[in-house]
């Protein structure tokens, strides 16, 4: 025995033992991951609007000013909100250290001072943390969704600056499809909004700019088409503040409702709101559509209120969920869709595994007629780096697409090539009249240098494959690197431990014929 | 067995001509096609929509066209795709909205056209589709640098760029096939593509590896009758291994599902013009850099001197000579 047999022996063991699984789809172990256009279902790349992001964050601010300037009785107006910024009149120059002191106490501010107007925007790095946070937080909120969903092994990651990539596997009808899509898409944005009892009556009638002229904006009812209201653009409170939401039943017409749950400082907001506001009506805004607006008839504490509205008990759950899993600060939009039915997806494994059996057998057959039994030792080493390359994968969970199983099969192909390097070199050195044992040697060591070459300059076009590769192709690009590692190991070092074991036979035999396919010159 | 007479050498540059005419004709006429004809983008690059839909029998494709224009949706394609059941349906505008599934959407105009599966959905946004566009270039020229690095450390500069000179000819042949056949240009077609600079990449290197050892071992003087030497040594192994990889595309290409059929033809282009190259382009390349055997045994005579030297100084300073 020598060391480099050694080598190929635990190659093999550890390439059975861990390719099984995979083969035989066990319950237990690591396996290879099948890619969607294997299995079938739902890829999407989803582009996340961060813009949108930071004019929320802008309302938020607003909001909270708002809230406290009341709160301290500090006189503002002209109070108007833009997509990157929002600004006001202080009344009474006096006060312009207390609105300073407020301002203050948010973090990441630009403050513009003109005369007695101030303009607030967020400064540059609290613009870019916001976008930051804001595809972190879509990224956790839709896995949340996604998760109490119910679907197996759902993929969320985030990818690049702005993207998040979702995978679901297994989502056969169109109707899961939708619901899922709907579920992720719903930015679930609950805000709590004053309605303008001075100017209601004239909503249906009111253009946006004249809304706007008021500090206010027109808002549709979720329920009635073309019923407006016209509402404070400041909300009273958003819907980051909700800890819990849940579907009920209303005892008076049996339709979903959805409870939610305030945290404290939300319930302190919304108690003081109630308290100070009896007699007017407050708009339940659910992604700027209105649900209801009902009258407050007194203060409201304990921070909890419901939505109610027509939901369908499914569209209720889904609600819930959204609500229960947090807003999306940023509204997401589908940049890339794929989807595969599960028919298509057997197929393509079916006529690729076909593929792999058939290019491996003529392979195989093709190397032993031309070169005899050294055509056999390629054919082992072959055969052991499929192995290798499944164990491999299967223990990395990397995922398997239809290109990779198009590397695999072209891998079997182009697998034997150092083999093939080595066995010419072989003959070669046994045409120069060398003795069998010294030919072996020189065969691998003139083979060498050419085949860490070319094998290293392939290994550059993959890893260029999978860094800059999406999806598919990266998967190929994995199925690639891997089998060219795998054909350095079992082909350079393993075969050359079978030739090592087996020169005092090739010695004895005499026949070249037998052993490399090639008739010397003087043997039999 | 074998196919070639042992040990002959085969006068590879003296029909060099006609080889490279051949291939300036090919390169020439791809260029042209790709300038004229230029690339189809598929909906990967280009962003767009495309839906593939099985019928339990042969496909209605006029039905199916009158029912998507009545629908509004505008230049739509309908071709039938491996099999007269199986359809696909293109058009480039592609739905943002997470609301609306474009499958669903399909289905509802298609419903009362026959039995049918929509199979597949692809929509890829025109932002994507530019991200896509970018990374796969910048694949491209990124995996060509560092082929570019790594020969230029290993050989020599002039090898790195005939190596990359002929990897050139090999991709600007396989476009313009591309281009011939109006294959649509996707992912896997770019995957293939990297492929076949991977492949060719290997023939040509084992080439030069050969014509290095011939450079440094033999006798001969002459360029030309060193590029015939390592040309026809390497020749069976090329041969070969040209023949088991092409054993495997072809039978991708006819077995491996229409799903791979573009893939698998674009390789078997590829590994053709691959094997041809690395046997006349490359070599040739070489000589129109005017690589010059003398100064590279100088250069190499330089290098063994140098660690030689080094060598000794080394041994000299661990016996502590110095």
């Amino acid at each position: 025995m020598n060391f480099k047999l050694i080598v190929l022996i635990v190659t093999f063991i550890f390439s059975v033992v861990f390719s099984i699984p995979s083969f035989l789809q066990l319950e237990k172990g690591a396996k290879i991951n099948l890619g969607l256009d294997l299995q079938g279902g739902l890829h999407m790349v989803l582009n996340v609007k961060l813009e949108e992001a930071i004019s929320s964050k802008i309302k938020s601010v607003a909001a909270s000013l708002s809230y406290s300037a009341k709160k301290d009785d500090l006189l503002y107006s002209n109070f108007a909100i833009h997509d990157k910024d929002f600004e006001f009149e202080i009344l009474d120059p006096d006060e312009a250290p207390k609105f300073d002191a407020i301002l203050a106490k948010i973090p990441g501010l630009n403050i513009t001072k003109n005369g007695n107007t101030w303009i607030v925007s967020l400064t540059e790095s609290e613009a870019a943390a916001t976008k930051e946070y804001a595809i972190d937080q879509a990224v956790e909120t839709i896995r949340n969704r996604i998760d109490q969903f119910g679907l197996s092994e759902p993929t969320v990651a985030r990818q690049g600056k702005e993207d998040i990539l979702v995978e679901i596997p297994g989502v056969k009808s169109a109707e899961d499809k939708q619901r899922a899509k709907d579920l992720i898409g719903s930015s679930a944005h609950l805000q709590l909004m004053a309605v303008d009892s001075k100017r209601q009556d004239r909503a249906q009638s009111m253009s946006d700019a004249e809304a706007a002229k008021y500090g206010d904006i027109l808002l549709e009812d979720a329920k009635v088409e073309g019923y407006k209201y016209a509402i404070n653009q400041i909300p009273v409170l958003d819907g980051n503040m909700i800890v819990d939401a849940r579907v009920a039943f209303d005892p008076n017409n049996n339709q979903p409702i959805i409870n939610f749950t305030l945290n404290s400082e939300g319930a302190a907001i919304f108690g003081d709101f109630t308290g100070a506001n009896v007699g007017e009506r407050l708009a339940i805004v659910l992604d700027n559509k209105v649900y209801s607006a009902p009258n407050i008839n007194e203060r409201i504490g304990g921070g909890s209120g419901q939505i109610s509205g027509g939901f369908t008990p499914q569209e209720a759950h889904d609600v819930a969920i959204a609500l229960r899993s947090g807003a999306l600060l940023a509204p997401v939009v589908l940049g890339e869709e794929r989807s595969i039915g599960p028919s298509l997806g057997a197929e393509s494994i079916a006529q690729s595994t076909f593929a792999l059996f058939l290019a491996g057998a003529l392979v195989i057959i093709f190397m032993m007629v031309y070169y005899g039994l050294a055509g056999i030792i390629a054919n082992i080493a072959l055969i052991i780096n499929i192995l290798f390359l499944v164990a491999i994968m299967a223990l990395f969970g990397a995922t398997l697409t239809l290109p990779g199983m198009a590397g695999i099969v072209l891998t079997v192909g182009m697998a034997v090539d150092a083999n093939v390097i080595i066995n010419e070199r072989i003959r070669e050195a046994l045409r120069q009249g060398n003795s069998v044992r010294v030919s072996i040697k020189k065969g691998y060591e003139n083979a060498m240098s050419a085949i860490i070459d070319s094998n290293l300059t392939s290994l550059i076009t993959s890893v260029a494959l999978y860094a800059y590769g999406t999806g598919p192709v990266k998967g190929f690009a994995v199925t690639m690197g891997i089998g060219i590692i795998a054909s350095m190991i079992t082909a350079i070092v393993g075969t050359h431990g079978i030739f090592d074991f087996l020169t005092p036979n090739i010695e004895k035999s005499k026949n070249a014929k037998l052993w490399f396919g090639y008739k010397l010159e003087g043997s039999k | 067995m074998q196919i070639f007479d042992k040990g002959k050498i085969y006068d590879f540059m003296g029909v060099r001509h006609l080889f490279l005419a051949i291939s300036a004709i090919l390169f020439v006429g791809s260029i042209v096609l790709l300038s004229t004809w230029g690339l189809k983008f598929g909906i990967d690059f280009s962003g767009g929509t495309l839906i593939q839909v099985k019928y339990d029998k042969a496909a209605p494709l006029d039905d199916i066209r009158k029912r998507l224009d009545k629908a509004g949706i505008e230049g739509a394609s309908v071709t039938e795709f491996g099999s007269n059941e199986e359809v696909t349906i293109r058009y480039s505008s592609s739905n943002e909205s997470l609301g609306s599934d474009v499958g669903a959407g399909i289905a509802e105009i298609l419903d009362g056209s026959g039995n049918f599966e929509v199979r597949k959905v692809d929509v890829v946004g025109p932002k994507v589709g530019e991200e896509l566009k970018k990374s796969g270039l910048m694949a491209i020229i990124v995996s060509l640098a560092g082929i570019l690095i790594y020969i230029a450390v290993r050989f020599e500069w002039r090898f790195a760029l005939a190596a990359i000179a002929s990897e050139i000819h090999d991709v600007i042949i396989t476009m313009g096939f591309i281009s011939l056949m109006q294959i649509d240009v996707n992912l896997d077609t770019l995957a293939a593509i990297l492929t076949v600079i991977g492949y060719s990449l290997n023939d040509t290197i084992i080439v030069f590896d050969r014509v290095r050892e011939g450079v440094q071992e033999s006798k001969e003087n002459k360029l030309t009758a060193v590029i015939n030497e390592a040309v026809s040594r390497t020749l069976s192994r090329t041969i070969l291994t040209s023949l088991t990889t092409l054993i495997a595309v072809f039978v991708l290409f006819f077995y491996g599902g229409d799903m791979i059929h573009d893939f698998s033809s674009i390789m078997v282009v590829g590994v053709v013009v691959g094997t041809f190259s690395s046997v006349f382009i490359a070599a040739q390349a070489l000589i129109w850099l005017r690589f010059s055997i003398e100064h590279y045994r100088a250069d190499l005579a330089e290098k063994k001197r140098l660690k030689k030297e080094k060598e000794k100084m080394r041994a000299m300073y661990e016996k502590g000579i110095v």
